[in-house]
């Protein structure tokens, strides 16, 4: 039955700083896709509007049931989403070397952005049942090590090396909150150092190159190097003010790849400049510290970890991306939550939005 | 309620949550500082590099890897080209800038605006080629004017140059620019827009060696998009270089004894089944294609009757006429319908049911036996020995020869020619297949069809004592510093169906064709080498029984194709030739000294291995009497 106090408790802050991030990212990609010379891509912003429409009610949907919901259907939600994975893999669109992407007709979604939630879901299903003070062992890390590596060989299988990377960066973080006791800890950075090498003398000479590539964009100076240093640019030359709102040059001539995707801070850094890009940094910091808040005030273990794992995800994709356009890391496809074009990954951020808010409103329910 | 609160206390989770805290902002930390570095420390500098959109790309083309012969001649190299083009954004006021190039182009303005707009959504940064390959004295104008040309470059380029212009132009091939439905099916990885790519023959069949990997280079440019400086370079990989079997003598002695006639040219290595000669006439320029055709050569080349794109050697679909006599001896003998010393009479007819079969002589060959008969081309005698076979076992021998399927010539559009059997009749037409049919099979009409190449292969097989070579035209590969990274092998690709006895005695023939003043290709005896061949004349229309039209009245598109196809020398042969020549009217006169001129080229020529010493004493001149053939 329907209890007064979750609307009292609602979280309108929560919401307010999504609405705020949500306007950001629309003025940019806004920005981005009526500065291409290419007219397909304009149609780009009503779809984002669109998508951040159906993004609002997957939240509200989310929010409205209590998120043990999520508990006890987590691996029927985890192996939907396996499924999926397996799907695209078989049947999934070829786009650009890769299939990605699962067609519904006018739509296509990406499984490997849902199987984000799947595994955050299961996992804190998994330690919110067996966390002692002591932290996790090797042993117990088994079942958890399995969950993870199974999408995370899917979704390199497709390729798409940045979600991969992600999933396990939040699985990473959720099993550190959780923590690993001290002896198997120590076990396991050792049997990392020493796998490293091992993998690697047995790479293929292109393998390595590439790799060498991921981690040096400087080594293709005609391909990842130069997107690095046009963004680089913009960034920069958006100085202390910007150019204003539509005036960034390097976008309009398409200096820059997939502006309106994965370097789409860059268009922004360019138009707003440093007080803008502070801003917006400012305003994602704020918002993963209030999920860390939720998680904080959380009174079960489950919902505690629910939430830094969400958390997690969007610190990551933050992080990784901005750090990636200002050349401060590999050059990986991480979209910029809230702001890259994308109706997965909208979809999915706003599922992360929705299950904040639901744990939010109910931290009175064990009063 | 309670389950969700067991192992641990609250607090001890919230202990923990101030470590993530901790890194979370430790790690928004880094990113204000790479912010404030970029943008307000860095600011000024990246903004004037951004302002003139100052670092650029500019591609590297690779050149293409270089073609020579067998002997190392250099046939296809690349030369230096100048390119000119635009750089919208570079070229301000662009009306004044156009203007003034339309003028040292000698262009109309409009024009050169219309080549302007064709850079279907190209950024305006990226130059836009209006001119390819200007004269020297145009660049020399362009650079003395180059200051009132701003966003005007001239890139140098490398551009395919066929060294003997129109020689070996059908196996070489020629490039053109990718198509668009080409790169969108990502047929040729790495391909972009405007590249060239091989579109037949050997630039074709080896794009893949041939092609070189672009590079490029980051460079910085000024306002008015020069160079500054160059950032960094990724230098081209060149193609790789490809040597032919191709002897370029030998080539170009084939395309000179071609000039002027219609035909085809094509001779191997019987040892080894690699092609020395390949020539098809008429030919083309392609130079020609290199920089685009203009209008009016490539009007010419379409309207011309006697197909010059075509490469008749492989893609020409003839009759094999008499020539296809060596399949009905080599089966007549294997099947046992006849022995060595089966002898017919030839009345100069063969009379079957209501119908009669003329010999191509009219007084006939009196009584001959085998090696007579492909001695002398007697019809009447073949007509009786694919009598006694019928199509299907003459179907059978003709498709263990070789024919009916492309001969495996690494060139694509080889043509497959046809075998005709009752069967195929019965399907093709729905007419039953009629007992004189067999008779024109017997001696290469009717329905047959044969490409050169696939004649050239039998014969080679017959030189070499039965072995069926796929014919090669790629000799060896090399990496552009000269390594040799793979050399072609002899590929067998069968055995004739012949027994060592049989084959014997077709060679006998063969070799009195040539040889012997009564065979129908004495013209073409050479003195010191013994050539073996036959003679072959495909009718090019049904000639009826009473037919009396003479070949002096006869329109010259209705003459015969002339055929001859060869070997030398008769023991261990080391070069196998066939030649169509077309409305050539008789194998004898028109094609068999094309050969005979070829096969003393290659013998004698100080390349091709020493000539056997044994035969040097000459026999009388040879008598230019004209047997029919």
């Amino acid at each position: 039955m329907f209890d007064r106090r979750l609307v009292q408790y609602f979280d309108w802050g929560l919401l307010g700083l999504t609405f705020l991030i949500a306007a950001f990212g629309l003025a940019t990609l806004y920005s981005a896709v009526h500065g291409d010379p290419a007219p397909p891509h304009r149609s780009l912003f009503v779809k984002q509007m669109i998508w951040y429409g159906g993004g609002l009610s997957v939240m509200t949907a989310i929010f409205l049931f209590s998120y043990k919901f999520f508990d006890r259907w987590a691996y029927v939600f985890y192996f939907f989403c396996i499924a999926l994975l397996v799907w695209v893999l078989l049947f999934g669109k070829y786009v650009s070397g890769a299939r990605r992407w699962i067609d519904f007709g006018p739509v296509s979604l990406q499984p490997s952005e849902l199987i984000k939630i799947g595994v955050i879901i299961v996992l804190a299903r998994f330690y919110s049942r067996f966390a002692t003070t002591r932290g996790f062992t090797l042993r117990e890390l088994v079942t958890p090590l399995l969950l993870v590596m199974l999408p995370f060989f899917l979704i390199v299988k497709q390729p798409d090396l940045g979600t991969a990377l992600l999933v396990l960066l939040i699985a990473g973080t959720m099993t550190a909150y959780v923590k690993i006791e001290r002896r198997s800890l120590i076990y396991l950075i050792a049997a990392g150092a020493v796998a490293v090498p091992l993998v690697w003398s047995y790479l293929k000479g292109y393998q390595k190159q590439r790799i060498l590539t991921f981690l040096d964009p400087d080594r293709d100076p005609l391909g990842a190097g130069y997107h690095i240093i046009q963004s680089k640019i913009a960034i920069g030359s958006g100085m202390l003010t910007g150019k204003g709102f539509r005036q960034g040059t390097q976008n309009a001539l398409s200096f820059l790849p997939e502006q309106h995707t994965d370097f789409i801070f860059s268009v922004f850094s360019e138009e707003w400049g440093f007080l803008g890009a502070m801003a917006m940094l400012v305003v994602f910091l704020v918002m993963i510290l209030w999920g860390l808040n939720i998680a904080y005030n959380c009174r079960d273990q489950f919902g505690a970890i629910l939430c830094v794992g969400v958390t997690a995800m969007i610190f990551w994709q933050v992080f990784i991306n901005i750090g990636m356009v200002m050349g401060l890391m590999p050059v990986v496809g991480v979209p910029l939550p809230f702001v890259s074009y994308g109706g997965s990954s909208i979809l999915t951020i706003m599922v992360c939005v929705g299950i904040l808010l639901n744990v939010s409103m109910r931290r009175f329910l064990f009063e | 309620m309670n389950r969700y609160l067991q192992n641990a206390d609250g607090d001890w989770f919230k202990r923990r949550l101030s470590g993530v805290i901790f890194c979370a902002v430790v790690a928004f930390v880094v990113l204000m500082v790479r912010v404030f570095y970029l943008q307000v420390m860095q600011g000024e500098e990246l903004r004037r590099l951004s302002d003139n959109n100052c670092i650029r790309l500019q591609g590297i083309d690779a050149p293409r890897g270089l073609i020579f012969d067998r002997n190392g001649k250099r046939l296809v190299d690349n030369r230096p080209a100048f390119d000119v083009g635009v750089i919208v954004k570079d070229a301000r006021p662009l009306e004044q800038t156009l203007a003034r190039l339309a003028g040292y182009l000698d262009l109309d303005e409009a024009e050169l605006r219309q080549r302007l707009a064709h850079r279907n959504g190209e950024a305006d940064y990226k130059p836009v080629i209006i001119e390819r390959d200007i004269s020297r004295d145009t660049l020399a104008v362009l650079e003395a004017h180059k200051f009132d040309l701003p966003g005007v470059v001239v890139n140098v380029v490398p551009r395919r140059n066929y060294i003997y212009e129109t020689s070996a132009a059908h196996l070489l091939g020629y490039l053109g620019e990718v198509s668009g439905t080409e790169l969108q099916k990502e047929l040729f990885p790495g391909a972009r827009a405007g590249d060239f790519i091989g579109k037949s023959g050997v630039e074709k069949a080896f794009e893949k060696y041939l092609k070189g990997e672009r590079g490029g280079r980051q460079v910085e440019v000024n306002a008015n998009g020069q160079v500054v400086r160059v950032l960094k370079t990724v230098e081209a990989t060149p193609g790789k270089n490809i040597f032919l079997t191709i002897d370029k003598e030998l080539q170009r002695k084939a395309e000179t004894l071609l000039e002027g006639i219609a035909g085809a040219v094509v001779a191997m290595d019987p040892s080894t089944g690699e092609v020395l000669a390949i020539a098809s006439s008429p030919t083309f320029d392609q130079n020609d294609f290199v920089s685009g055709l203009s209008n009016e050569v490539w009007d010419g080349i379409r309207s011309n009757p006697f197909r010059p794109l075509e490469n008749k050697a492989i893609q020409g679909n003839y009759p094999p006429a008499s020539t296809y006599k060596i399949i009905t001896a080599i089966a007549g003998l294997e099947e046992g319908v006849i022995d060595e010393n089966t002898t017919f009479t030839c009345p100069g007819h063969y009379r079957m049911g209501n119908r009669t079969f003329r010999c191509w002589k009219r007084g006939g060959h009196g009584r001959v036996n085998v090696v007579e008969a492909i001695e002398k081309s007697c019809d009447v005698f073949f007509y009786q020995v694919g009598q006694k076979l019928g199509v299907d076992r003459l179907a059978w021998y003709a498709k263990a020869c070789g024919l009916g399927v492309p001969a495996g010539i690494d060139i694509a559009h080889e043509a497959a020619g046809l075998v005709p059997t009752a069967d195929w009749k019965k399907q093709r037409t729905g007419v039953s297949w009629q007992a004189g049919e067999t008779l024109s099979v017997a001696i290469g009409q009717g329905y047959n069809l044969t490409t050169p190449l696939q004649m050239l292969g039998l014969t080679a097989a017959v030189g070499n004592g039965g072995t069926r070579l796929r014919p090669l035209i790629l000799k060896s590969l090399q990496n552009p510093n000269g390594e040799t990274l793979f050399s072609c092998l002899p590929e067998e690709i069968g055995q004739l169906p012949v027994s060592p006895k049989t084959l014997d005695i077709v060679r006998r023939g063969l070799w009195r064709v040539v040889n012997q003043k009564t065979g129908t290709a004495w013209v073409a005896h050479t003195a010191g080498i013994d050539i073996c061949g036959k003679t072959g004349t495909a009718q090019v229309f049904s000639r009826k029984n009473n037919e009396t039209l003479f070949a002096k009245d006869r329109p010259a598109f209705l003459n015969s194709h002339a055929w001859f196809v060869a070997y030398a020398p008769a023991v261990n042969p080391r070069i196998a030739v066939a030649v169509i020549v077309e409305h050539g009217e008789h194998g004898s006169n028109a094609a068999s000294p094309i050969a005979r001129e070829l096969v003393k080229t290659y013998l004698r020529s100080p390349l091709s291995q020493t000539v056997a010493d044994g035969a040097v004493d000459a026999p009388p001149a040879a008598e230019f009497q004209m047997p029919q053939g």
